[in-house]
């Protein structure tokens, strides 16, 4: 979706402020909106694909002006929703009234440490070899898909070359739509500033994306 | 709802309120229905609020810079060779760790959300996640890295990395002069969490308090 999360090379958002000595949460309920995500991502109801769409699709205003974890926990508050795992009445009573739905699993405390320390790892086996190698070169495809894609904008259409063929990864277009992994090779693909931004960028310099093979066609 | 009037994503406390309730209110009833344990909260804020941060990858950091042999394995399979250190987890399966040089500066950025290596440096500050880095990171690297005092020559290469996928990337900073010898623990205070964004670089012997 070109959505206000695809944030690459806009301008007018003023200088980067760094807070100095910053606390890693500036209030209680952010800890909390963090932990919720964290463990309803374990029931497994959803996946992680699903869940950044939900936050790309809060409404552009509300994107660039809520704070991080607001996003995070409107997008909770809506995923609830959107998968019946409670209704709009109860999430603003903050009382069950519906007999709960039935979920894969719940983290309990005592697996917690472990799971935390295994993570969710997306490479899967792929059949096949991939399509490119190191130093093929290829162009972003110029698609505008409505659903979730990792394709930025700045990227569509442009030329880059290929730095590192690597593993198949889950897909998050399909993914975030529940259509599957559907593993596809992930290159790095290296991509010259000046091809990007025009003649203003350092020659020098480069950016360097993650793009699934069906983003990339060959030149 | 009542509206906020910041901008930057800055935390707000006219918030508290509205999502001090909010976060309550969902709390209790995902509790009570039975989809979340309350102990896993605390479990998982005490985690990633005391045990994971970028004192970890300061250890990794300083490890590369004292060990050849890791340093090779680290840039050759970042993940492994960052596990072994008993680093692993959510938004760190897969790493790639990529080595300031001579010729290279590398920066990390994730334009189209937050993408960060927590198991090394643990949870993202708020600039990395602001509308201001995400989208000036990949357009104008230098001015941003003017924002944070450094400056990059004009013939050297400047290598930002957007974290698109769910590789997550670790900056090998360049080791300081003046550190010969220093132990690891010693190296490992001058690596800041900045220099492993990209966004600074290590301390210099002379910046450390002794």
């Amino acid at each position: 979706m070109n959505g206000p999360q695809d944030m690459g090379g806009l301008q007018g958002y003023g200088p980067v402020n760094a807070e100095p000595n910053e606390p890693i949460f500036h209030a209680d309920w952010e800890k909390k909106a963090m932990a919720l995500t964290v463990a309803m991502g374990f029931t497994g109801t959803w996946n992680i694909d699903r869940s950044r769409f939900a936050r790309e699709s809060l409404g552009p205003a509300n994107y660039i002006t809520w704070s991080y974890y607001k996003i995070w926990l409107s997008a909770l508050e809506q995923l609830v929703k959107d998968y019946e795992l409670a209704s709009a009445e109860e999430i603003a009573q903050g009382k069950s009234v519906d007999a709960p739905a039935a979920v894969k699993r719940v983290l309990k405390a005592e697996d917690t440490p472990a799971a935390l320390a295994k993570g969710g790892p997306v490479v899967r086996d792929k059949a096949g070899a991939p399509a490119f190698k190191p130093g093929d070169v290829v162009c972003a495809r110029n698609f505008h898909p409505t659903g979730h894609t990792r394709l930025p904008r700045y990227l569509r259409s442009r030329q880059g070359v290929i730095h590192k063929a690597r593993s198949a990864h889950v897909f998050p277009d399909t993914s975030a739509r529940g259509e599957g992994e559907d593993p596809q090779w992930l290159y790095s693909v290296r991509f010259k500033a000046t091809d990007l931004w025009g003649d203003e960028a350092n020659p020098n310099d480069h950016v360097h994306v993650d793009c699934w093979e069906p983003y990339l066609e060959r030149v | 709802m009542a509206h906020d009037h910041h901008h930057d994503h800055d935390h707000d406390h006219s918030e508290l309120p509205e999502m001090d309730l909010r976060v309550r209110a969902l709390e209790s009833l995902l509790v009570e229905k039975g989809y979340v344990d309350p102990a896993a909260l605390d479990i998982i804020i005490d985690t990633y609020e005391n045990k994971v941060g970028p004192q970890n990858g300061a250890r990794v950091v300083a490890k590369a810079w004292s060990d050849p042999e890791f340093k090779k394995w680290l840039l050759d399979d970042g993940s492994a060779a960052i596990v072994s250190l008993g680093y692993s987890g959510r938004q760190g399966e897969h790493m790639d760790v990529v080595e300031n040089t001579d010729d290279v500066h590398n920066m990390v950025v994730c334009t189209l959300c937050s993408c960060y290596p927590w198991s090394v440096l643990g949870l993202p500050p708020v600039w990395y996640k602001s509308a201001p880095y995400r989208s000036r990171a990949v357009i104008d690297p230098r001015g941003v890295l003017a924002e944070f005092g450094v400056s990059i020559a004009e013939d050297k290469e400047v290598r930002v990395w957007d974290s698109t996928a769910e590789m997550r990337y670790l900056v090998l900073p360049q080791r300081p002069d003046g550190t010969e010898g220093w132990s690891e623990e010693q190296l490992a205070a001058l690596v800041t969490r900045d220099s492993m964004i990209g966004t600074g670089l290590a301390l210099s012997p002379d910046q450390v308090p002794a």
